[in-house]
């Protein structure tokens, strides 16, 4: 069967059919694998593909349609995970160097709980070196390319995992967001991307970068099938301490709930920051709310556009001590030295990329006595001003809507000279993380050189339900073409053409 | 507005962040470092003598569980995945000099 057939409807019809006994997971598992292989030379979405082990549990979720029982709500659905996740005996690399080879000795919950709900893993997706970075440049097994156009990036950090559900070869990936690393390269690629609220997906097992923000979220091509996939993977973990007890609400009837009478506030602050097409699709996505009977505002809240400076300072800091743990004893790469600081500093200096480094300097830096005050504290103090802003937002609105990013995917290369220039790539998405928020990008239209445009809807802590309502009716009216799967291809303005 | 970071300055929070820098990687750095942090430093100008600090989007409470033994991970799969091991646990090199 071709791939195009087997993956038809997106992940749950591939789940109804495999558990129906209509198709086989094996079937599905093998047109997914094909399409990785062919795909890997041009686009490099994978560090690890685990085609054996995605076999064995396809052939596991077959047999347990055989005997009559159920195989999960996922059953069948080819899976890719961003390599920051830990796999059990499944080299998990962050794409550093310095955890090469290395093989974690159990899986994240995330992984876990997947696999109990029948989703086939097919590997380990690419990313910037430990989440750093907007574009995927930064990995050290080189970059991923955006199959809209191969000259361009899929964004970042988890660029693999959204190139790879953009370009068809898998219907559901996983990727972590910080500062917007499911958002951003969701929207750079035409794919659904969902940040969920703060502790409600559990982070064990997920690599540390900046513990106060990091989230689990999943990519998909349609909101349907993103909603089932977080129902799959949130809900409490004793193994998480910042993991919610709270009770996880019924996504799917919330996605069926409509719009009517639902409290909109379009952000004005970032639109006259975003480039035309980018904005422009935010005025026709409130537009298209208030057609559908949502009562549609302006809001003004110009204090978001400090959270970019926070930002830089905040996850830096946090991850220079995350990051401290790469000593060269526990796990990973260690280049010998006399002592063991010559080593620890030797092992670091080569096992670490440029990005990283930058980021554990600046970490160290407004961390370290005399600096403390002026950098780290005065950033804390402007996350509670955005904390608050957001709050006075929500007062009257039940969802915020923004830009994903400033701008469509920009050329591979464009902004690797100058680190300031792509981190002002995140400039929308770093405020939700700052507050603990769920938001998602819907892919709504096309924009400059036929590339996709995400529109960014923001919700309150555990706004998971009106979020989804709202990325519902705009899923409904997004442009035809605006969202994948591509086919990639070599050369041309815009390479990829739809299938 | 605060200096820009010197080499020297590289060199010190290097050093403090256990990373080995060339002159090359010095003065790339500092280039690189000194333009973000005068962007950040946009944040230094905002009154917020009356706003507290926020180090975590939701409060936290220490998650305490009852003092019984659970299972835990087989020592011998984390030593695997260490550079060296020896008698259960890991090796590194020495850390203090010999006795005078």
């Amino acid at each position: 069967m071709s791939e195009t057939e087997a993956f038809a409807g997106g992940a749950l019809a591939i789940a109804a059919r495999v558990r129906s006994g209509e198709l086989s997971a094996r079937v599905v598992t093998e047109a997914a694998l094909e399409e990785i292989a062919a795909s890997e030379p041009l686009l490099h979405c994978f560090n690890t593909i685990t085609a054996e082990r995605a076999l064995a549990a396809a052939d596991a979720v077959d047999a347990k349609v055989l005997a009559g029982e159920d195989p999960g709500p996922l059953a069948g659905v080819p899976v890719a995970l961003k390599d920051n996740l830990c796999t059990r005996g499944v080299p998990t690399t962050c794409s550093s160097r310095i955890l090469e080879g290395w093989r974690p000795p159990y899986d994240a919950t995330v992984v876990a709980r997947l696999s109990a709900a029948g989703a086939v893993s097919v590997g380990k997706t690419n990313l910037d070196e430990f989440a750093m970075g907007s574009s995927t440049e930064t990995s050290a097994t080189g970059p991923t390319r955006n199959p809209w156009d191969p000259a361009r990036v899929p964004g970042g950090s988890s660029g693999g995992s959204a190139a790879a559900v953009a370009a068809g070869l898998v219907p559901l990936a996983l990727g972590s967001d910080t500062g917007g690393s499911i958002r951003q390269p969701a929207a750079l690629c035409g794919v659904v991307g969902l940040k969920p609220t703060y502790g409600l997906v559990s982070r064990y097992g997920l690599v540390a970068f900046a513990s106060s923000l990091d989230q689990i979220g999943p990519f998909a091509l349609t909101l349907a099938d993103a909603a089932a996939t977080l129902q799959v993977i949130a809900g409490h973990d004793e193994r998480d301490s910042t993991s919610l007890a709270h009770p996880v609400a019924d996504l799917a009837t919330e996605l069926r709930r409509g719009v009517e009478g639902l409290r909109v506030g379009v952000v004005a602050d970032f639109l006259s920051e975003a480039s035309g097409s980018c904005a422009a699709a935010v005025r026709q996505a409130a537009d298209a709310l208030a057609d559908a009977g949502a009562l549609v505002k302006e809001v003004a809240i110009p204090e978001l556009l400090h959270g970019l400076s926070a930002y830089y300072l905040i996850a830096p800091a946090e991850a220079s001590s995350n990051l401290a743990r790469y000593d060269g004893v526990r796990y990973g790469l260690r280049v010998d030295g006399d002592d063991v600081q010559e080593m620890n500093a030797r092992t670091r200096s080569a096992g670490f990329g440029d990005e990283v480094k930058r980021r554990i300097m600046l970490g160290t830096y407004v961390l370290s006595a005399g600096y403390y005050d002026a950098y780290y504290a005065q950033a804390q103090r402007v996350r509670t001003v955005i904390l608050r802003s957001f709050a006075r937002a929500y007062e009257d609105c039940d969802v915020l809507l923004a830009p994903t990013t400033p701008s469509v995917a920009f050329p591979i290369g464009a902004k690797t000279a100058d680190p300031l220039e792509m981190y002002l790539s995140d400039l929308f998405t770093i405020p939700t993380n700052l507050a603990g928020h769920p938001a998602l990008s819907v892919p709504f239209a096309l924009g400059e050189e036929g590339l996709p445009v995400g529109v960014q809807v923001l919700a309150p802590a555990l706004g998971e339900g009106p979020m989804l309502r709202a990325g519902a009716a705009l899923e409904a009216v997004a442009a035809p073409g605006a969202r994948g799967p591509v086919r990639p291809q070599l050369g041309g303005p815009l390479a990829g053409v739809a299938r | 507005m605060n200096e820009p970071l010197s080499k020297d300055a590289v060199a010190h929070i290097a050093r403090l962040a256990r990373l080995e820098l060339g002159e090359a990687e010095l003065s790339r750095f500092a280039g690189q470092l000194s333009a973000v942090l005068e962007h950040v430093e946009a944040i230094q100008r905002l009154d917020t003598a009356e706003v507290p600090p926020t180090s975590h989007p939701f409060e936290l409470v220490n998650v305490l569980r009852d003092d019984e033994r659970s299972a835990c991970l087989p020592r011998e799969a984390v030593l695997a995945a260490a550079p060296a091991a020896q008698d259960g646990r890991f090796r590194v090199p020495r850390i203090l000099g010999e006795a005078p």
